[in-house]
């Protein structure tokens, strides 16, 4: 790409994101969970570097792609840098200029996105929907399950409950009398490609989503995957500003449900466990309440909060399926090392990825004991489906 | 499941079709194999673009993907014997990489007849030929595969 191109891009991105306001403090830095662990990766760094107008360096590091869009240095950003679109906006550009992420599993998931962008697609999604469990072509409420299917072919030997969130939460909205929308015409949500810079695939994906909620009529999407959310509530209104559909994420529906008196959480669940906020829901929506809401409200439960817990939660090392490496791995364990030390019996957390990626860490050698980090990782909705 | 993706229904072929196969053939048995096809002077589909690697297991169900969405209408994976892979266990590995990538395959809607895994050995010239031919043949029937985004 030419040189006065990137120029141009970054000198947007600098106004858009407030960038310009940065005053140099940090905060950023200091917050970083990959500065932790590699102190050669500096966030205040790269923004240093654009304010320089130094376009092509920032596009062309390897910087950019390393970063996880967590948002810790956004949220606790002084002068308010939208730090993450700014990542975000630079991978565009890159990849536009032919620099593109090292995806999990040679980009596995990333091709999958591209294929699920033809048309007419006929996709067979739910062979995971067992006997007894009610689910619908329309309706008023529509569950957006996610890539959960391909996941579990793909890290099934990492993770063999990787359905078993959107099976509980096809049972619990069964239970509150809810014959969700569940449907093979369901596509990726294209947050990965959003965030990989791969903006064509995005939208193409979203229009088509779009389209088969428009289809369902339904009148509230409920999401259990946070990046599905995120891509839901923010970033579908960026295709098409007349999609106005209400989306919730499900732990903020069931707390609703709660409150009328519809969700009655009555059976006994006699452990300790711990909730992981992805960054997607703490962070980028805010969804930080009512999980914790939910929880309480279980019989017998309790709940152990980890060193880092909220909207200063750690993460799980990976985001979009990109770049895994040595430095997620000691992200996993130091966070793994944080839910065990609670004592709870269970980490539980809502994003299949997360799961899959704390699984993932706890396998081979380890520079420690493995009691260390030894702790189940399972899905949040699977103990709310036990309580009900 | 039963039914048929719309990209999978037999004879929607628009007439003089040709599909583009890739073919992924191990460096030491279906490689030489696919030599000795043409050594031989034995006469095969022109439809498939050979790629070389160096064992089967090599496989993994990106490729696969990463082919169909550049535009193949088939896949074919060709490796050493069971007992003969020259890695000792890679075609193993292969079985095991092309039975997953299936999966995803049926539940994304693709025929799963795209996707072939054969033994050829070095001298086995005319199973390449028969194989290829019969594999085109199959995929011709079956029409495009239409994922192509060029």
């Amino acid at each position: 790409m030419a040189a006065d191109e990137a120029k141009q891009k970054l000198d947007g991105l600098i106004k858009k994101t407030g960038a310009f306001d940065c005053v140099e403090c940090g905060k950023c830095t200091s917050l970083c969970p990959i500065t932790k662990e590699d102190p050669n990766f500096a966030p205040r760094l790269i923004v240093v570097k654009a304010l320089e107008g130094m376009a092509e360096q920032v596009a062309g590091a390897r910087d950019i792609w390393v970063c996880l869009t967590c948002a810790r240095c956004s949220a606790k950003c002084p002068y308010k840098v939208n730090y993450t679109e700014f990542i975000r906006g630079m991978r565009e550009t890159a990849r536009k200029g032919g620099v593109a992420p090292a995806c999990s599993e040679g980009g596995l998931m990333n091709s999958l996105a591209g294929l699920m962008t033809k048309p007419d697609l006929g996709q067979n999604r739910l062979g995971w929907l067992e006997e007894g469990m009610k689910v619908a072509e329309k309706g008023q409420y529509l569950l957006f399950t996610g890539c959960t299917p391909y996941l579990n072919v793909i890290f099934g030997e990492k993770d063999d409950r990787v359905l078993e969130g959107t099976k509980a939460a096809v049972r619990i909205l069964n239970k509150l009398g809810i014959t969700p929308v569940v449907s093979a015409d369901e596509r990726c949500c294209g947050h990965d490609q959003y965030w990989a810079g791969d903006r064509e695939t995005f939208e193409k994906l979203a229009r088509l989503n779009i389209e088969w909620i428009k289809s369902t009529g339904a009148k509230t999407v409920l999401a259990t995957c946070p990046e599905c959310f995120r891509a839901l509530t923010k970033d579908y209104q960026k295709v098409d500003p007349d999609f106005d559909i209400e989306v919730l994420h499900i732990s903020e529906f069931l707390c609703d449900q709660l409150e009328d008196g519809k969700l009655k959480l009555t059976k006994e669940v006699p452990e300790t466990v711990t909730y992981h906020d992805g960054c997607r829901l703490a962070r980028h929506i805010g969804v930080v309440d009512e999980p914790r809401m939910l929880l309480e409200k279980v019989p017998g439960l309790k709940m152990a909060e980890m060193e880092s817990a909220g909207d200063e939660s750690a993460c799980c090392g990976v985001s979009a399926l990109m770049n895994c490496d040595n430095t997620s791995k000691s992200i996993q364990l130091r966070r793994l090392k944080e839910a065990k030390a609670t004592g709870a019996s269970r980490m539980l957390a809502f994003c299949p990825k997360c799961r899959i990626h704390f699984k993932c860490a706890r396998t081979g050698n380890l520079p420690f004991p493995k009691e260390e980090v030894d702790i189940d990782v399972v899905d949040f909705l699977t103990v709310l489906d036990r309580a009900i | 499941m039963e039914a048929e993706s719309p990209s999978g229904v037999a004879g929607k072929a628009a007439p003089g079709f040709e599909p583009k196969i890739v073919a992924f053939c191990c460096n030491w048995c279906s490689y030489a194999g696919a030599d000795l096809t043409g050594v031989s002077r034995m006469q095969y589909s022109p439809n498939i673009r050979i790629i070389r690697v160096m064992c089967s297991g090599r496989i993994e169900p990106n490729f696969v993907l990463r082919a169909l969405e550049l535009g193949a209408d088939g896949v074919l994976v060709a490796g050493c014997h069971i007992g003969d892979c020259h890695y000792i266990s890679g075609n193993k590995e292969a079985e095991k990489q092309i039975a997953r990538t299936a999966r995803l395959l049926e539940i994304l809607g693709v025929d799963k007849r795209r996707l072939r895994l054969e033994w050829i050995s070095a001298s086995e010239g005319q199973k390449f030929a028969n194989t290829v031919n019969a594999f085109t043949k199959e995929v011709r029937e079956l029409g495009p595969a239409g994922y192509g985004r060029k």
